[in-house]
């Protein structure tokens, strides 16, 4: 199957935007005047990444990008020796990112990894659960480490205990080496992050690959509900909340807490009550970690956490006092959920017919099991709490870079680069230590200026979904489960070369995420925030769905994402509370309009607009 | 034992006193499916009729020592012992009874005089008679106690005809072994019918069950006359996981005037209507599910969506016998050796999916 030529569609620049590549890394371009790369891109199938990435990437966030660009890739062809995968390569085209399994092509050389990848693979996977407390030791220790990261400020003089310790240092330097720990504390983290992953995965693949061979027509979601864990981390921050609205009521101070919307009122009014300050000491236990919580899928500086939004988690702990007062059962059914899961899987079971394949079936279904919780789990160390602290530690350095002119707000730090962020604090440094003014601080506001009018550019492009030339095989794991590539997804991309006028259609087609037919009213939230509008018995579209968006399943009928796969945060808990979703639709929050008659089949996978 | 008795009175042990088809239908409705109301003139109300009327007597006096090599001697002995039977009237007693369960059976269906399909139910596969009669023992849209009592003695003279009394010479069966039954079942009078599978007859696959519809009788769908609706149940969960919604062309409805069954066109507002509804497909998916759980196999059956019932009882499973295409392959990937998980994953890894 072949798409568009990856440099034809960059050679139709944006007009405005010439010169965007400063933006991203150099290694991120599709060239042309190097003829050995540019043959290889052009035989080569790039996919855009629309799973991790909605909307173009801001040049500070590529850091992520290119932290799982590394991550992903080693894991793979350096340490675990998958025999016929290397990495995952990247480009970027107008700030939005394609991707490309690399295969090893020699079967020689695919042959001579296969030792390696059993001994290593089945090291972890047979130490698995020794293994991944070692991992959660690591991860806290990450965690604490930036949190203890300062990023100081410059005095005009240095403290008098730098001479008196003789320190030898300045908080000059200090800044540059603390910004430096901060990057290599986030890159050091994602390493972290795929080290379990891509087994993780390759579990979970194999897995659905043999029930799949087993049942053809099983939905996905159905494999996915024999192996999900009943107690992971993800569930504990919305048992938080749960917790909070029972003690609320429990002290008698459940009026005050739902007395307003906003935060800094309702916790004005805690404190001058003495019962109050006691349900504040129980919020501030809850609160770390586990307000660390994205309000987004955490890979974007402006995805806050509830720690940086209270009234969000404000409105959770207010809906389920309203519910406790109705004597409406807030609790998760999670005997029912895992009565269900055993009967179906017990059922899925007993309709094989041999015993040699019940056999591989318990073999693979115990690893899966083993496996799975780390998939799960690593999402809210990684993307949640590790983001959302360091999201706020570079707002710091954007409030320093503020302060020193070279960026006009805080917030503009997030069109500099990580590499340009660093020359940039240099500037700051050597022209604070010198006594002059920052050279950036007449060219960093022109450039972000230019840059922000390229990101609104950019926002209003509209990515192929595929370029280049498909593979007839694809062996590399993260390809086939997280971004869905197949026989029928590459035969949509295809079809669906040209969008089509978002008014007139009438129907989306995307995962079934979790089965029922549920006909009702939209309510489109583009963000967290915007889930206090949802009334009862609504019908949730969003972009994709976080923990911290957990008590809004609790008014809802259905949900709808954009982005999302059968293991998504949408698709599990709308399993858990036995309603209809459909995950994964590409675009729901831009066709679909608040207050539209909607039909949601979560066991086709289709959306249907009353129009 | 019962003259006459009503199907859900019959299990499979039922055979020797109401015949395979009779047995298998109350069987049926034991497992807990609904299958069309009726009952049943035992082998025991057979024996009684033939032997009190004094049919049976006469019947031997003439079949004595008749040649069964000479055809057409033979036809004229079958046709006088079939017109012997079926103008013998049935005793009061069994007469009394067929018409007391005919009222019932019109009156659980809220119908005043209640159409039903009549036909003979053997006792043996290996009694042949009986399944050479198959060829014209049913008798479809039969209303009125009279007309049931006809077409029953009709049921009973197709016991005779020449090929079964020379099939039953042949293989040294004597006449005195012969018993069948009659049932008598309500018609599914159906406003949607057709079949499903307990597997996927596409691919195997046991874990969905597959359901296609037409309106009207289920003979477009069984015949290939038209695209039905086509539908996908998850048997585990019975949500339906594909449906695809045809334009249905043609429908089979009831000739009342020559009780059969005559095509019909639907009308255009109609064609790409969803023959059935969802709650519909789940109660009969469920059905298939209990059905192939009584049996122990993949099912093949047949079903209808009955019209003068009201919705809640009305959806009949008219037939069920074992899938056979699927069920004689071997399954899956039987003969290859069990490995770890390891294994599997390396093995699949390295062939990789295809993906064009």
């Amino acid at each position: 199957m072949k798409f568009p030529v990856p440099h034809d569609v960059k050679a139709k620049t944006i007009p405005g935007t010439e010169g965007w590549e400063r933006m991203y890394p150099y290694q991120y371009q599709f060239v042309t005047d190097d003829a050995v790369r540019n043959q290889y891109e052009k035989e080569t199938f790039w996919f855009y990444d629309g799973l991790h990435y909605p909307e173009p990437l801001y040049p500070f966030d590529t850091i992520w990008d290119e932290a799982w660009y590394l991550a992903l890739s080693q894991f793979n062809n350096r340490i675990f020796m998958v025999p016929p995968v290397r990495g995952v390569d990247h480009r970027i085209i107008n700030g939005y990112v394609y991707i490309s399994p690399v295969p090893v092509k020699n079967p020689e050389e695919i042959g001579s990894r296969v030792p390696h990848f059993m001994e290593r693979a089945g090291h972890y996977y047979k130490n698995w659960d020794a293994l991944e407390a070692k991992w959660k030791v690591k991860m806290e220790a990450t965690i604490r480490e930036l949190e203890a990261i300062q990023i100081p400020k410059l005095a005009d003089m240095e403290d008098i205990s730098v001479v008196l310790d003789a320190v030898g240092e300045s908080k000059g330097y200090h800044l540059l080496k603390n910004y430096d720990d901060l990057i290599n504390l986030g890159i050091k983290c994602w390493q972290y992050h795929f080290e379990f992953l891509n087994l993780g995965y390759a579990a979970y693949v194999f897995f659905l690959d043999f029930v799949q061979k087993q049942f053809p027509s099983i939905p996905a979601q159905r494999v996915t509900q024999m192996i999900s864990g009943i107690d992971v981390i993800m569930y504990r921050p919305d048992e938080e909340l749960k917790g909070l609205a029972r003690k609320a009521i429990e002290l008698g101070v459940e009026a005050l807490v739902t007395s307003s919307p906003e935060w800094t009122v309702v916790e004005a009014a805690l404190k001058a009550s003495p019962k109050g300050v006691q349900w504040l000491t129980s919020l501030n236990l809850s609160r770390e970690p586990w307000f660390n919580v994205s309000t987004g899928t955490g890979w974007f500086h402006h995805d806050r956490s509830w720690n940086d939004q209270m009234n969000v988690p404000l409105s959770g702990i207010a809906t389920y006092i309203g519910k406790l007062k109705q004597g409406v059962n807030i609790e998760r059914p999670t005997a029912k959920v895992c009565a269900e899961r055993d009967r179906i899987t017990a059922e899925y079971r007993g309709l094989i017919e041999n015993e040699a394949d019940r056999k591989q079936f318990d073999e693979l279904l115990g690893c899966a099991k083993t496996v799975f919780p780390y998939v799960e789990n690593h999402l809210f160390y990684v993307e949640h709490w590790f983001h959302s602290v360091f999201w706020n530690k570079m707002r710091e350095v954007g409030a320093l870079m503020q302060e020193h002119g070279v960026i006009k707000d805080a917030e503009d730090v997030w069109l500099l680069r990580r590499d340009e962020i660093k020359s940039a604090l240099w500037d700051i440094v050597t022209a604070w230590a010198t006594g002059v003014t920052p050279r950036g601080t007449h060219t960093w506001p022109s450039e972000i200026a230019w840059r922000k009018g390229v990101m609104q550019k950019f926002k209003e492009w509209s990515a192929p979904p595929a370029i280049g030339i498909a593979p007839e095989v694809i062996q590399e794991p993260f390809t086939i489960v997280l971004w869905g590539v197949t026989n029928k997804s590459l035969a949509d991309w295809a079809s669906v070369q040209e969008v089509s006028d978002p008014d007139t259609i009438t129907e989306i087609k995307g995962f079934a995420g979790s089965p029922g037919i549920v006909e009702g009213k939209a309510r489109v939230c583009k963000t967290v925030a915007e889930v206090g509008q949802l009334q009862e018995g609504e019908i949730l579209v969003a972009p994709t769905t976080s923990p911290s968006w957990a008590p809004a399943f609790a008014k809802i009928r259905a949900c709808v994402t954009d982005v999302g796969g059968v293991m998504s945060h949408a698709a599990i808990v709308c399993r858990e509370y036995g309603m209809p979703a459909v995950v994964g639709t590409g675009h729901s929050t831009k066709v679909i309009r608040s207050g539209m008659m909607i039909r949601v089949d979560g066991s086709t996978g289709a959306v249907t607009i009353a129009r | 034992m019962p003259l006459v008795c009503w199907l859900e009175d019959c299990r499979k042990e039922s055979v020797p006193l109401v015949g395979g088809k009779c047995a298998s239908l109350g069987e049926l409705i034991h497992a807990g499916v609904r299958v069309p109301p009726g009952f049943a003139l035992t082998t025991e109300g057979f024996r009684h009729f033939m032997t009190e009327s004094g049919v049976a007597s006469a019947v031997s006096d003439l079949l004595r020592g008749v040649d069964c090599s000479d055809l057409e001697a033979l036809e004229g002995i079958s046709a006088q012992v079939r017109s012997l039977i079926e103008s013998q009237a049935f005793s009061v007693e069994i007469e009394d009874q067929v018409a007391e369960c005919y009222r019932k059976l019109s009156l659980r269906c809220c119908m005043p005089a209640a159409p039903v399909a009549v036909r003979s139910s053997a006792t043996a596969e290996d009694l042949p008679g009986a399944s050479f009669a198959g060829q014209q023992d049913t008798y479809l849209w039969v209303r009125g106690v009279d007309e049931v009592l006809h077409h029953m003695r009709r049921c009973i003279s197709s016991l005779y005809t020449a090929r079964a009394i020379a099939y039953r010479a042949n293989k040294g069966f004597s006449d005195e072994q012969l018993a069948i039954s009659v049932g008598v079942q309500k018609m599914a009078n159906s406003y949607t019918a057709g079949v499903m599978f307990t597997l996927h007859p596409g691919n195997g696959d046991r874990s969905v069950i597959v359901i296609d519809a037409n309106f009207g009788f289920g003979e477009s769908v069984v015949s290939g006359e038209v695209t039905p609706d086509h539908f996908v149940v998850n048997k585990i969960t019975l949500d339906i996981i594909d449906r695809t919604i045809s334009q249905k062309l043609i429908c089979y409805t009831v000739d009342t005037k020559t009780q059969t069954s005559h095509v019909m066109d639907v009308p255009f507002e109609r064609q790409k209507v969803q023959s059935l509804i969802d709650d519909e497909i789940t109660e009969l998916a469920w059905m298939g599910k209990q059905i192939e759980k009584h049996y122990g196999c993949p099912m093949d059956i047949e079903w209808a969506i009955d019209k003068d019932i009201p919705t809640g009882g009305n959806i009949f499973i008219l037939q069920a016998r074992p899938e056979t295409v699927w069920s004689k392959k071997p399954q899956g990937q039987g003969s290859a050796a069990v490995g770890s998980a390891m294994d599997y994953i390396l093995s699949g890894m390295l062939a990789g999916r295809r993906v064009s």
